[in-house]
């Protein structure tokens, strides 16, 4: 019963997406919409380890520049896409691992899992800009400091590196790319990995008495949620067909939760949807400069804070449960006892 | 006949606090054993220290034969052991259904575990609030539902930390009576603070003072023995 009504939401949710991205194009320009949803992958990422495993990182953006830096550092060396592409997932996955087996093995608390995560990024940051020099090479590519590397090779079709995939090609692209990270994440949250992740967000000394092992678990988790970083980091080095220092800056690790907070955690939706709102919203005011954009941003922050403290998708899920309570009342009815009707109220959309 | 779980020396400092003072223990197959004593005697670091919570800094622990002094607690628990901790340890945000399975899945895995589940719960009069989130229950029904989780794992030594705490007296006594079913089954190690309560169901009866055993005895002997009585009210023994 679980497993249907599972399935049948995360369907929903995916053909209603899959619409909407069909539709998006009529109003928003491919080539923006491209980057809105490989920020709503990498949010999505955050979410997952945030929102479903308790595992608060300030540093995801380190996975994001390391998935596009690997891209294009393997890029420029090998010349065809295909091997860069996967070893932009696998490397920010790998390297999470590591990090996450320090970390969790060390029975370091949130608040310097927190830290460590937000070092690591500035560590990288600071590095990577001081890469000016020739002598930073690998291999072929030069690492480039402050002005990234450019002109490595994009995406293109698996086996023939003369036929790129660029421009709407690449928009359907990453459309495919979203649709099946979220179909994916979604699976892995219903399994019992999934359902053991969420028990231990909730209660990390109950799971450990149950007998399993939290700390490799934690660390699995945190490693996917690096691999999908990555992979929105790869997409986005063959988006701007350059990558540069400021992808592990200070400012993108903290726009990544913010997206989250604002978009509503605990759902996977919500994340997604946090991201491609606000990197609009900022792609609009970037194109004025009466006001600072950083100023708005912050202040969208903090009235979502103050009036949806459970974020947009949360808030809109309670709404639609309140819009239409007795279809609602009476399908639970027969089903369950009356006191968890409410309970389910503002569950709606969650996912 | 042979212990199935032992304490030899055990101690536990916390800097200069000596919590744990040298305690031996031994515990018979299907025992029913309550641990009591003072605020502050040490039962619940011994509790802490038996279960993995807390590294013995001196002494052995052995289950079954095995050492299994300073393990992590997911490794004491796969040994077959069902574990209540004081504060009721549940999940709050997920149903009571949902809780009992995580802990029914790890021991009989996905074929078994819903079977496991709805036994357990079935056992412990929780299907009405089956699918309501447990943060949002009693006292006394999160205490079943932690108590729930440990059945379901179908555990032949069961250790409990204060299981009547903050209980009415019919949840008491409800307790009392799950207490002595398990015991077909299972040793169980009861820590309580409730006389009434430990009336109920002991047998034999370990007394814990400023670290270390002070009597063990049957319930009766222990109730009458004065030492007992001084040291709850504060006297020096």
């Amino acid at each position: 019963m679980v497993a249907a009504s599972e399935l049948r939401s995360a369907l929903t949710v995916l053909v209603i997406a899959a619409i909407l991205f069909i539709v998006a194009p009529a109003v928003i320009e491919t080539y923006t919409l491209t980057v809105l949803i490989i920020y709503g992958m990498l949010a999505l990422s955050l979410g997952l380890i945030w929102g479903f495993g308790g595992i608060l990182c300030f540093g995801q953006a380190a996975f994001f520049g390391l998935g596009a830096y690997t891209y294009a550092i393997s890029a420029i060396n090998i010349g065809e896409s295909t091997v860069p592409f996967v070893l932009g997932i696998a490397v920010p996955a790998a390297f999470a691992f590591i990090l996450g087996a320090m970390l969790f093995y060390g029975r370091l608390s949130d608040v310097y899992l927190g830290v460590i995560t937000l070092v690591v990024t500035l560590i990288f940051f600071k590095f990577m800009n001081s890469t000016a020099g020739p002598e930073y090479v690998i291999g072929n590519a030069r690492l480039g400091g402050f002005n990234g590397i450019p002109g490595f090779q994009t995406l293109n079709v698996p086996g023939d590196p003369g036929s790129y995939i660029y421009d709407v090609d690449y928009y359907w692209f990453c459309v495919v790319a979203i649709l099946i990270v979220y179909a994916l994440v979604r699976w892995l949250l219903a399994s019992p990995f999934g359902r053991i992740a969420v028990a231990i967000r909730e209660n990390e000394t109950r799971v450990e008495l149950m007998g399993y092992d939290v700390r490799i678990r934690k660390t699995v988790l945190f490693s996917i949620g690096g691999g999908i970083a990555g992979l929105s980091g790869t997409l986005f080095a063959n988006w701007a067909e350059i990558v540069t220092p400021g992808m592990f800056s200070l400012a993108q690790s903290a726009e990544i939760i913010i997206w989250c907070i604002v978009g509503g955690l605990g759902t996977l939706v919500g994340p997604v949807i946090g991201a491609m709102a606000l990197a609009y919203l900022k792609f609009l005011l970037g194109q004025q400069s009466l006001v600072d954009n950083m100023m708005l941003l912050g202040l969208i922050l903090t009235l979502s804070v103050l009036f949806l403290p459970r974020g947009i998708v949360p808030s809109l899920g309670t709404l639609l449960a309140r819009a239409m309570p007795k279809r609602r009342r009476k399908r639970q009815h027969h089903r369950r006892p009356r006191r968890d009707a409410e309970e389910s109220r503002g569950e709606v959309l969650d996912g | 006949m042979a212990s199935i779980l032992e304490t030899r020396g055990l101690t536990m400092q916390f800097g200069g606090v000596t919590a744990v003072d040298n305690v031996d223990f031994k515990l018979q197959r299907n025992e029913l054993r309550c641990l009591i004593g003072p605020n502050g005697a040490g039962k619940s670091t011994f509790f802490k220290c038996l279960t993995g919570q807390l590294k013995p800094t001196g002494g052995h622990v052995f289950i079954e034969n095995e050492e299994t002094t300073g393990w992590d607690p997911h490794a004491v628990s796969r040994l077959g052991i069902g574990i209540k901790t004081q504060v009721p340890s549940v999940m709050d945000g997920l149903p009571v259904r949902e809780n009992i399975w995580l802990a029914a899945y790890r021991t009989h895995g996905r074929e078994r575990a819903r079977h496991a589940t709805d036994s357990a719960i079935e056992r412990l009069a929780l299907r009405d609030i089956a699918n309501t989130a447990v943060g949002r229950l009693s006292h006394g029904e999160r205490q079943r539902v932690e108590l729930g989780i440990v059945i379901s794992m179908e555990p032949w030594l069961i250790l409990l930390d204060e299981p009547a705490a903050g209980m009415t007296g019919e949840e008491v006594a409800r307790m009392a009576e799950i207490i002595g079913e398990l015991n077909a089954d299972a040793a169980i190690v009861v820590v309580e603070h409730d006389m009434q309560f430990i009336r109920s169901i002991a047998k034999k009866v370990t007394v814990f003072n400023q670290g270390r055993i002070l009597v063990e005895e049957d319930v009766d002997t222990v109730m009458n023995d004065p030492r007992v009585r001084d040291v709850y009210l504060g006297k020096k023994v």
